[in-house]
This record gives structure tokens, sequence and C-alpha cells, in this order.
């Protein structure tokens, strides 16, 4: 048996960026899951959904819980990423002025996620949205 | 913390203002699930018929001792009538039979030096998070395991004072065994704490008196006697010494790099962000149970607004904890033993050791949540929807137990309202629906 959730996201909404991570993490620890791997999976998770939140117009988030692992698949409909290799370096940034000053947009989100999971595959085009799938394992 | 059966009425303050979902009510009694309880006193505080209680020691405990130290933070103080001196208060100490008087935060210089030491050693560590507080400790160990780590392991004040006031003893010349500890707390998470200790083997004192108790007892010796010459007992009292148990008492070591929270739900928030995003700005963190801190604790007779701000004017009349530092061989031997043990984190919620067998419990979670309500309305005996939907996967209630979904199973004819009238007195008691003119609770006591 499997555990499946999904979340729905909305592009500019920064007040709820963060409540499907809190969900899947209290459902982590009713699992028993080590609390070190459940704060891997909940920054990664958390950094991917502010990403949602911060670039694209919507999203979704689908979230497979296995015995051995979880599976994240963040789904947006949004202006995509156009080269993935140069987005991953710590730093780069094509967050607007005003996201930087809500404090969010520094440009360590994608290298974020990258440390903090096991599997990450990204895949993207631009104008229509990009998939992003973490695996992390427990 | 205890239920008095011949107290409680069965209603269900207590078990909606609980941080940790620790309280079901059964047979129509509140029952307390000993693993889950921070012992935060939120329970105490909203019973409307005074049911819940706090085991405490006799006082009569202390006259096994030749000398009887009586150990009580600043808040002991700041909570009686303004017109009622340090004197009298002392004086009327010392009549219920102590030998000795202990204001806790003393000397509390050592005590922001062992802070200093900890915060310098874990540079990695930001931010750190306050001991003191003993509930909000069990929830960070229940709740927020990974959080652990960030506690600063130094003992609080009433420890250092234990510590100090033994080897003073000491120096005096007690023998082994002829000193007794008696820490009067207005915590009832503090009296946990010294009764089943936790980041330490034992505790140091010999008994613990609830602060309610001892208010009533000084007010009733204390009369219009003027009181005793007490300023002898407060040698190393000082102002951060009598803020300590304050809101910002502790964070304000750190300026403006620190936080101080009070109210355990809104510790509670903080928490939950912390574990998903860091602070590294963050040097410190005073979480505390209480809203105004100890000032409002369970136990404490006076308004919490008006003890601080007796305290207050009370700490402008002592010197800074820096000008009252005393140096000696005691000092070093009483730092080593304010080093917490390690904090191992306590699994309560898990809903069950074996992954798979949780997965699946956790589906069955979603599947009954489906035929709940979603009204946490509490009529069947647990806090809200979802509570009852994990204790019926935990084989501690049962469907029916929803008063909503079973008169729909009565009216589908699958119950039969004999059998839904017994279930709904499972819960509540025996003769709970019985007309009552008397019946206590129900009078919007609030207003």
């Amino acid at each position: 048996m499997i555990i499946e959730q999904t979340y729905q996201v909305r592009g500019g909404d920064f007040a709820h960026a963060g409540d499907a991570s809190s969900k899947v993490k209290k459902l982590l620890k009713q699992l028993d899951v080590d609390p070190r791997k459940i704060k891997s999976i909940v920054i990664a998770l958390y950094e991917a959904e502010v990403n949602i939140v911060a670039h694209a117009w919507e999203g979704i988030i689908r979230i497979l819980i296995d015995r051995d692992h979880i599976r994240m698949v963040l789904e947006d409909k949004g202006p995509g990423i156009a080269d993935i290799e140069q987005a991953m370096v710590e730093g780069y940034s094509t967050a607007s002025r005003e996201v930087r000053e809500m404090g969010f947009g520094a440009g360590m989100g994608l290298s974020n996620i990258k440390r903090n999971t096991d599997q990450m595959e990204i895949t993207s085009r631009v104008g229509e949205g990009t998939v992003l799938t973490m695996v992390n394992y427990f | 913390m205890r239920v008095d059966p011949a107290k409680c009425i069965g209603c269900t303050h207590c078990m909606q203002v609980c941080p940790t979902e620790a309280i079901r009510v059964s047979n129509g009694l509140a029952v307390i699930t000993g693993e889950r309880c921070v012992d935060c006193g939120n329970c105490m505080r909203a019973c409307p018929v005074d049911a819940f209680y706090i085991m405490q020691d006799d006082l009569s405990l202390m006259q096994k001792f030749k000398y009887r130290v009586a150990l009580f933070p600043s808040v002991m103080i700041g909570q009686f009538p303004e017109h009622i001196t340090d004197d009298q208060i002392y004086g009327a100490l010392l009549e219920l039979g102590f030998t000795h008087l202990m204001e806790v935060e003393q000397p509390i210089h050592w005590l922001v030096e062992a802070y200093r030491k900890y915060h310098a050693e874990n540079p990695d560590i930001r931010p750190l998070i306050s001991s003191f507080c003993p509930a909000i400790v069990r929830l960070i160990q229940i709740r927020y395991p990974t959080l652990i780590d960030h506690i600063v392991m130094v003992k609080a004040p009433h420890d250092l004072a234990a510590h100090y006031a033994l080897e003073r003893l000491k120096g005096e010349g007690a023998q082994e065994g002829e000193t007794g500890l008696f820490y009067i707390t207005p915590c009832s998470a503090k009296i946990a704490a010294v009764k089943r200790p936790l980041g330490e083997k034992e505790s140091i004192v010999d008994g613990i008196l609830n602060m309610d108790e001892m208010y009533n007892r000084v007010m009733q010796v204390i009369s219009s006697r003027p009181g005793v010459g007490s300023s002898g007992y407060r040698e190393y009292l000082t102002r951060e010494g009598i803020l300590w148990p304050l809101p910002r008492g502790e964070a304000r070591l750190f300026k403006h790099k620190s936080m101080a929270i009070d109210g355990i739900h809104n510790v509670v928030k903080m928490l939950e962000r912390l574990e998903t995003e860091n602070h590294p700005e963050l040097e410190f963190l005073e979480l505390r149970s209480c809203d105004q801190g100890c000032a409002g604790g369970i136990l404490l007779s006076g308004n919490r607004f008006l003890t601080v701000e007796r305290l207050e004017r009370r700490a402008r009349t002592f010197p800074h904890s820096h000008e009252v530092n005393p140096d000696g061989p005691a000092k070093a031997d009483v730092l080593e033993k304010l080093v917490t043990d390690p904090i191992e984190p306590a699994r309560v919620f898990q809903l069950d050791p074996d992954r798979s067998r949780a997965i699946e419990k956790m589906a069955l979670v979603e599947k009954i949540l489906c035929r709940l309500p979603a009204i946490d309305c509490a009529a069947c005996g647990a806090p809200n929807c979802h509570a009852l939907a994990e204790d019926i996967v935990m084989g501690k209630a049962k469907m029916t137990d929803c008063l909503f979904l079973q008169a729909e199973w009565q009216h589908e004819g699958r119950v039969t309202p004999a059998r839904g009238f017994r279930n709904m007195e499972k819960i509540w008691g025996e003769g709970r629906f019985k007309a009552d003119c008397k019946k206590k609770g129900a009078r919007n006591e609030g207003y």
C-alpha cells in the first residue's frame, strides 16, 4: 500500500507557500521516518513549493509515500526554465525584484533541492511549464 | 497532571486546548495519555470545575532534615499584593519551618556564563533554543525531534540555586543528608521535571511544593507582623536574576539576535516554521509555555501582568549580574553539575513501529475521515475528527463514537436507538443526559 496526496499551489500566493510541505512533514512524522531524513525532504519540498509560488502561474504537487521512499512530483504551468544547467548554479536567479524583496529568489533554490534529495529530475518547456521529480529514501 | 474523578464533569474544555491532543473523554471523565502530556497546564487553566491537580510533597517531609532550604523563583514574591514586603514574605516562610531561604536566580551570572560558553562552543547550531521551560523541552522531544540538537544543554535556575545552596551549607558544616532542598514552584512542568526528570538521572531537590498552596500558607501566617530583615538571603540576587523567568529574561543576553515567544500555541507555530526554514540570523530563542513566562505559571495566584509589573520595579533596585559574580571553589563544581544529559527523541505520535503497517493505518485514517462530518465538535470524546479517526485505527475508539455518524446509521436502521444511547453514555457517563438544573458547566462562564 502507498499513501497518495495531492496539493494545489497558486502562483503568487506567498502567504500559503509551505502549506504542502508542513502537511507532508506531519505524515512522515507519523510514519516514524528518521527526523534527519524528514528535515531534508521538507527543505527540498519547501524550496520547490516556493519556486512554483514565485515563478509559475499554478502548480500541482503529487506525493507518493511507500515504505522505504517518498516520491514528490511538482508540475507547474509557468514560464519554464530555458537553461536548467545554469539554473542549478548557486546564486543564479531570474526572480523579479519584488520577489527578492520578499526574501525569496536568492538563487539557492535548485541547488538546495539537489543537496537535499537522493534523486532529482527536471524537465521544462519554455512558456509552458516545468516538472520536477524528487525521490528520497528513508 | 491528574484528574479528580469526583470533580470532573466530563466537558470538552481541557481536550480542546491540549497542544498534544493528549486528552480524551471516556465514561464521563477526562483521561490523560501520560506519554503525550508535556505538563503545560493548559487543561488545568481551561477546566471550569478545578478537576485537575498536580502531585506535590507534604510540607511535613522537611522535619527529616536539620537544614531546610526553601528554593523559590522570584515570581513567588511578584505575585503578592504590593503592600506586602519582601521582609514579610521571607518572615512568613521562616515561620513555616524553613531554616534557609533562597530565590533561585542566584547567582545568575554563573548561568549567564554557562549560556555564553555553550553559545561559543556550538557555533553551527542556530538558533539555540532555551532549555528553561520543561514543557517546551518535552514538546520538542515528542513533536519536534529534529530540533532537539538546538536545545541549550544547560540546566535551570532551580538547579543552580540547589547546587549552590548545598555547596554553601557544606561550607558551613552541614553533613551529608542533613540538608533538605524544597522547591516551591508555580509550574506543573517543573514538578513533572522533578518527579520524572528529563536530561538528568535524578533531580537534586528533596521535595516539591505547589506555589498556590504556599501562597495560602504564607498569607495565613503573615498577619501584620513587620517581618524579618531578609536582605542577607538575597546577597546574590540581581536585576537579571529577577527578570530571568519573565519574557525576554534569557533572550536579553543575546540582544537583538534573539526572540522570546510565550504561550505554547505560539511556540508551536514557531517550532513548525523552524523545522522547514533556516533562521541563521537568530542566535537564541526563548520559548515559554505560559503567557508572560513564569509570571503566568499555572500555580501562581497573582495576576500575571501585575506580577511582571512588581518584579520589573523590584529588579531596578538590584545591581546588575556582572557586578555580583561570586567566584570561588564552589563555582567550577556547580557549573559542572549544570550540564544536561542528552535528550532522546520520544516516538509517541507514530501510527505503528512497522512502516508498512503505519502506511496502511494512515490510509485507513484518510478513509475514515471521508465518513466523519468535519465538525470537530469533540462529542465523540476526542478533540477533533482527525483525532477520532486515528483513535479508531489504533483500536481505541469506534465509528459509532461519532454521534452524527451514529445518528445517520440509526436513521438507516443499522443501529437501534437503545444501542445508540448506550454508546453515548459510554463516552459521557451513565445518567449524564438526565435533566438537572443544578448541573455544573454550560453557563458561558467566559463572559
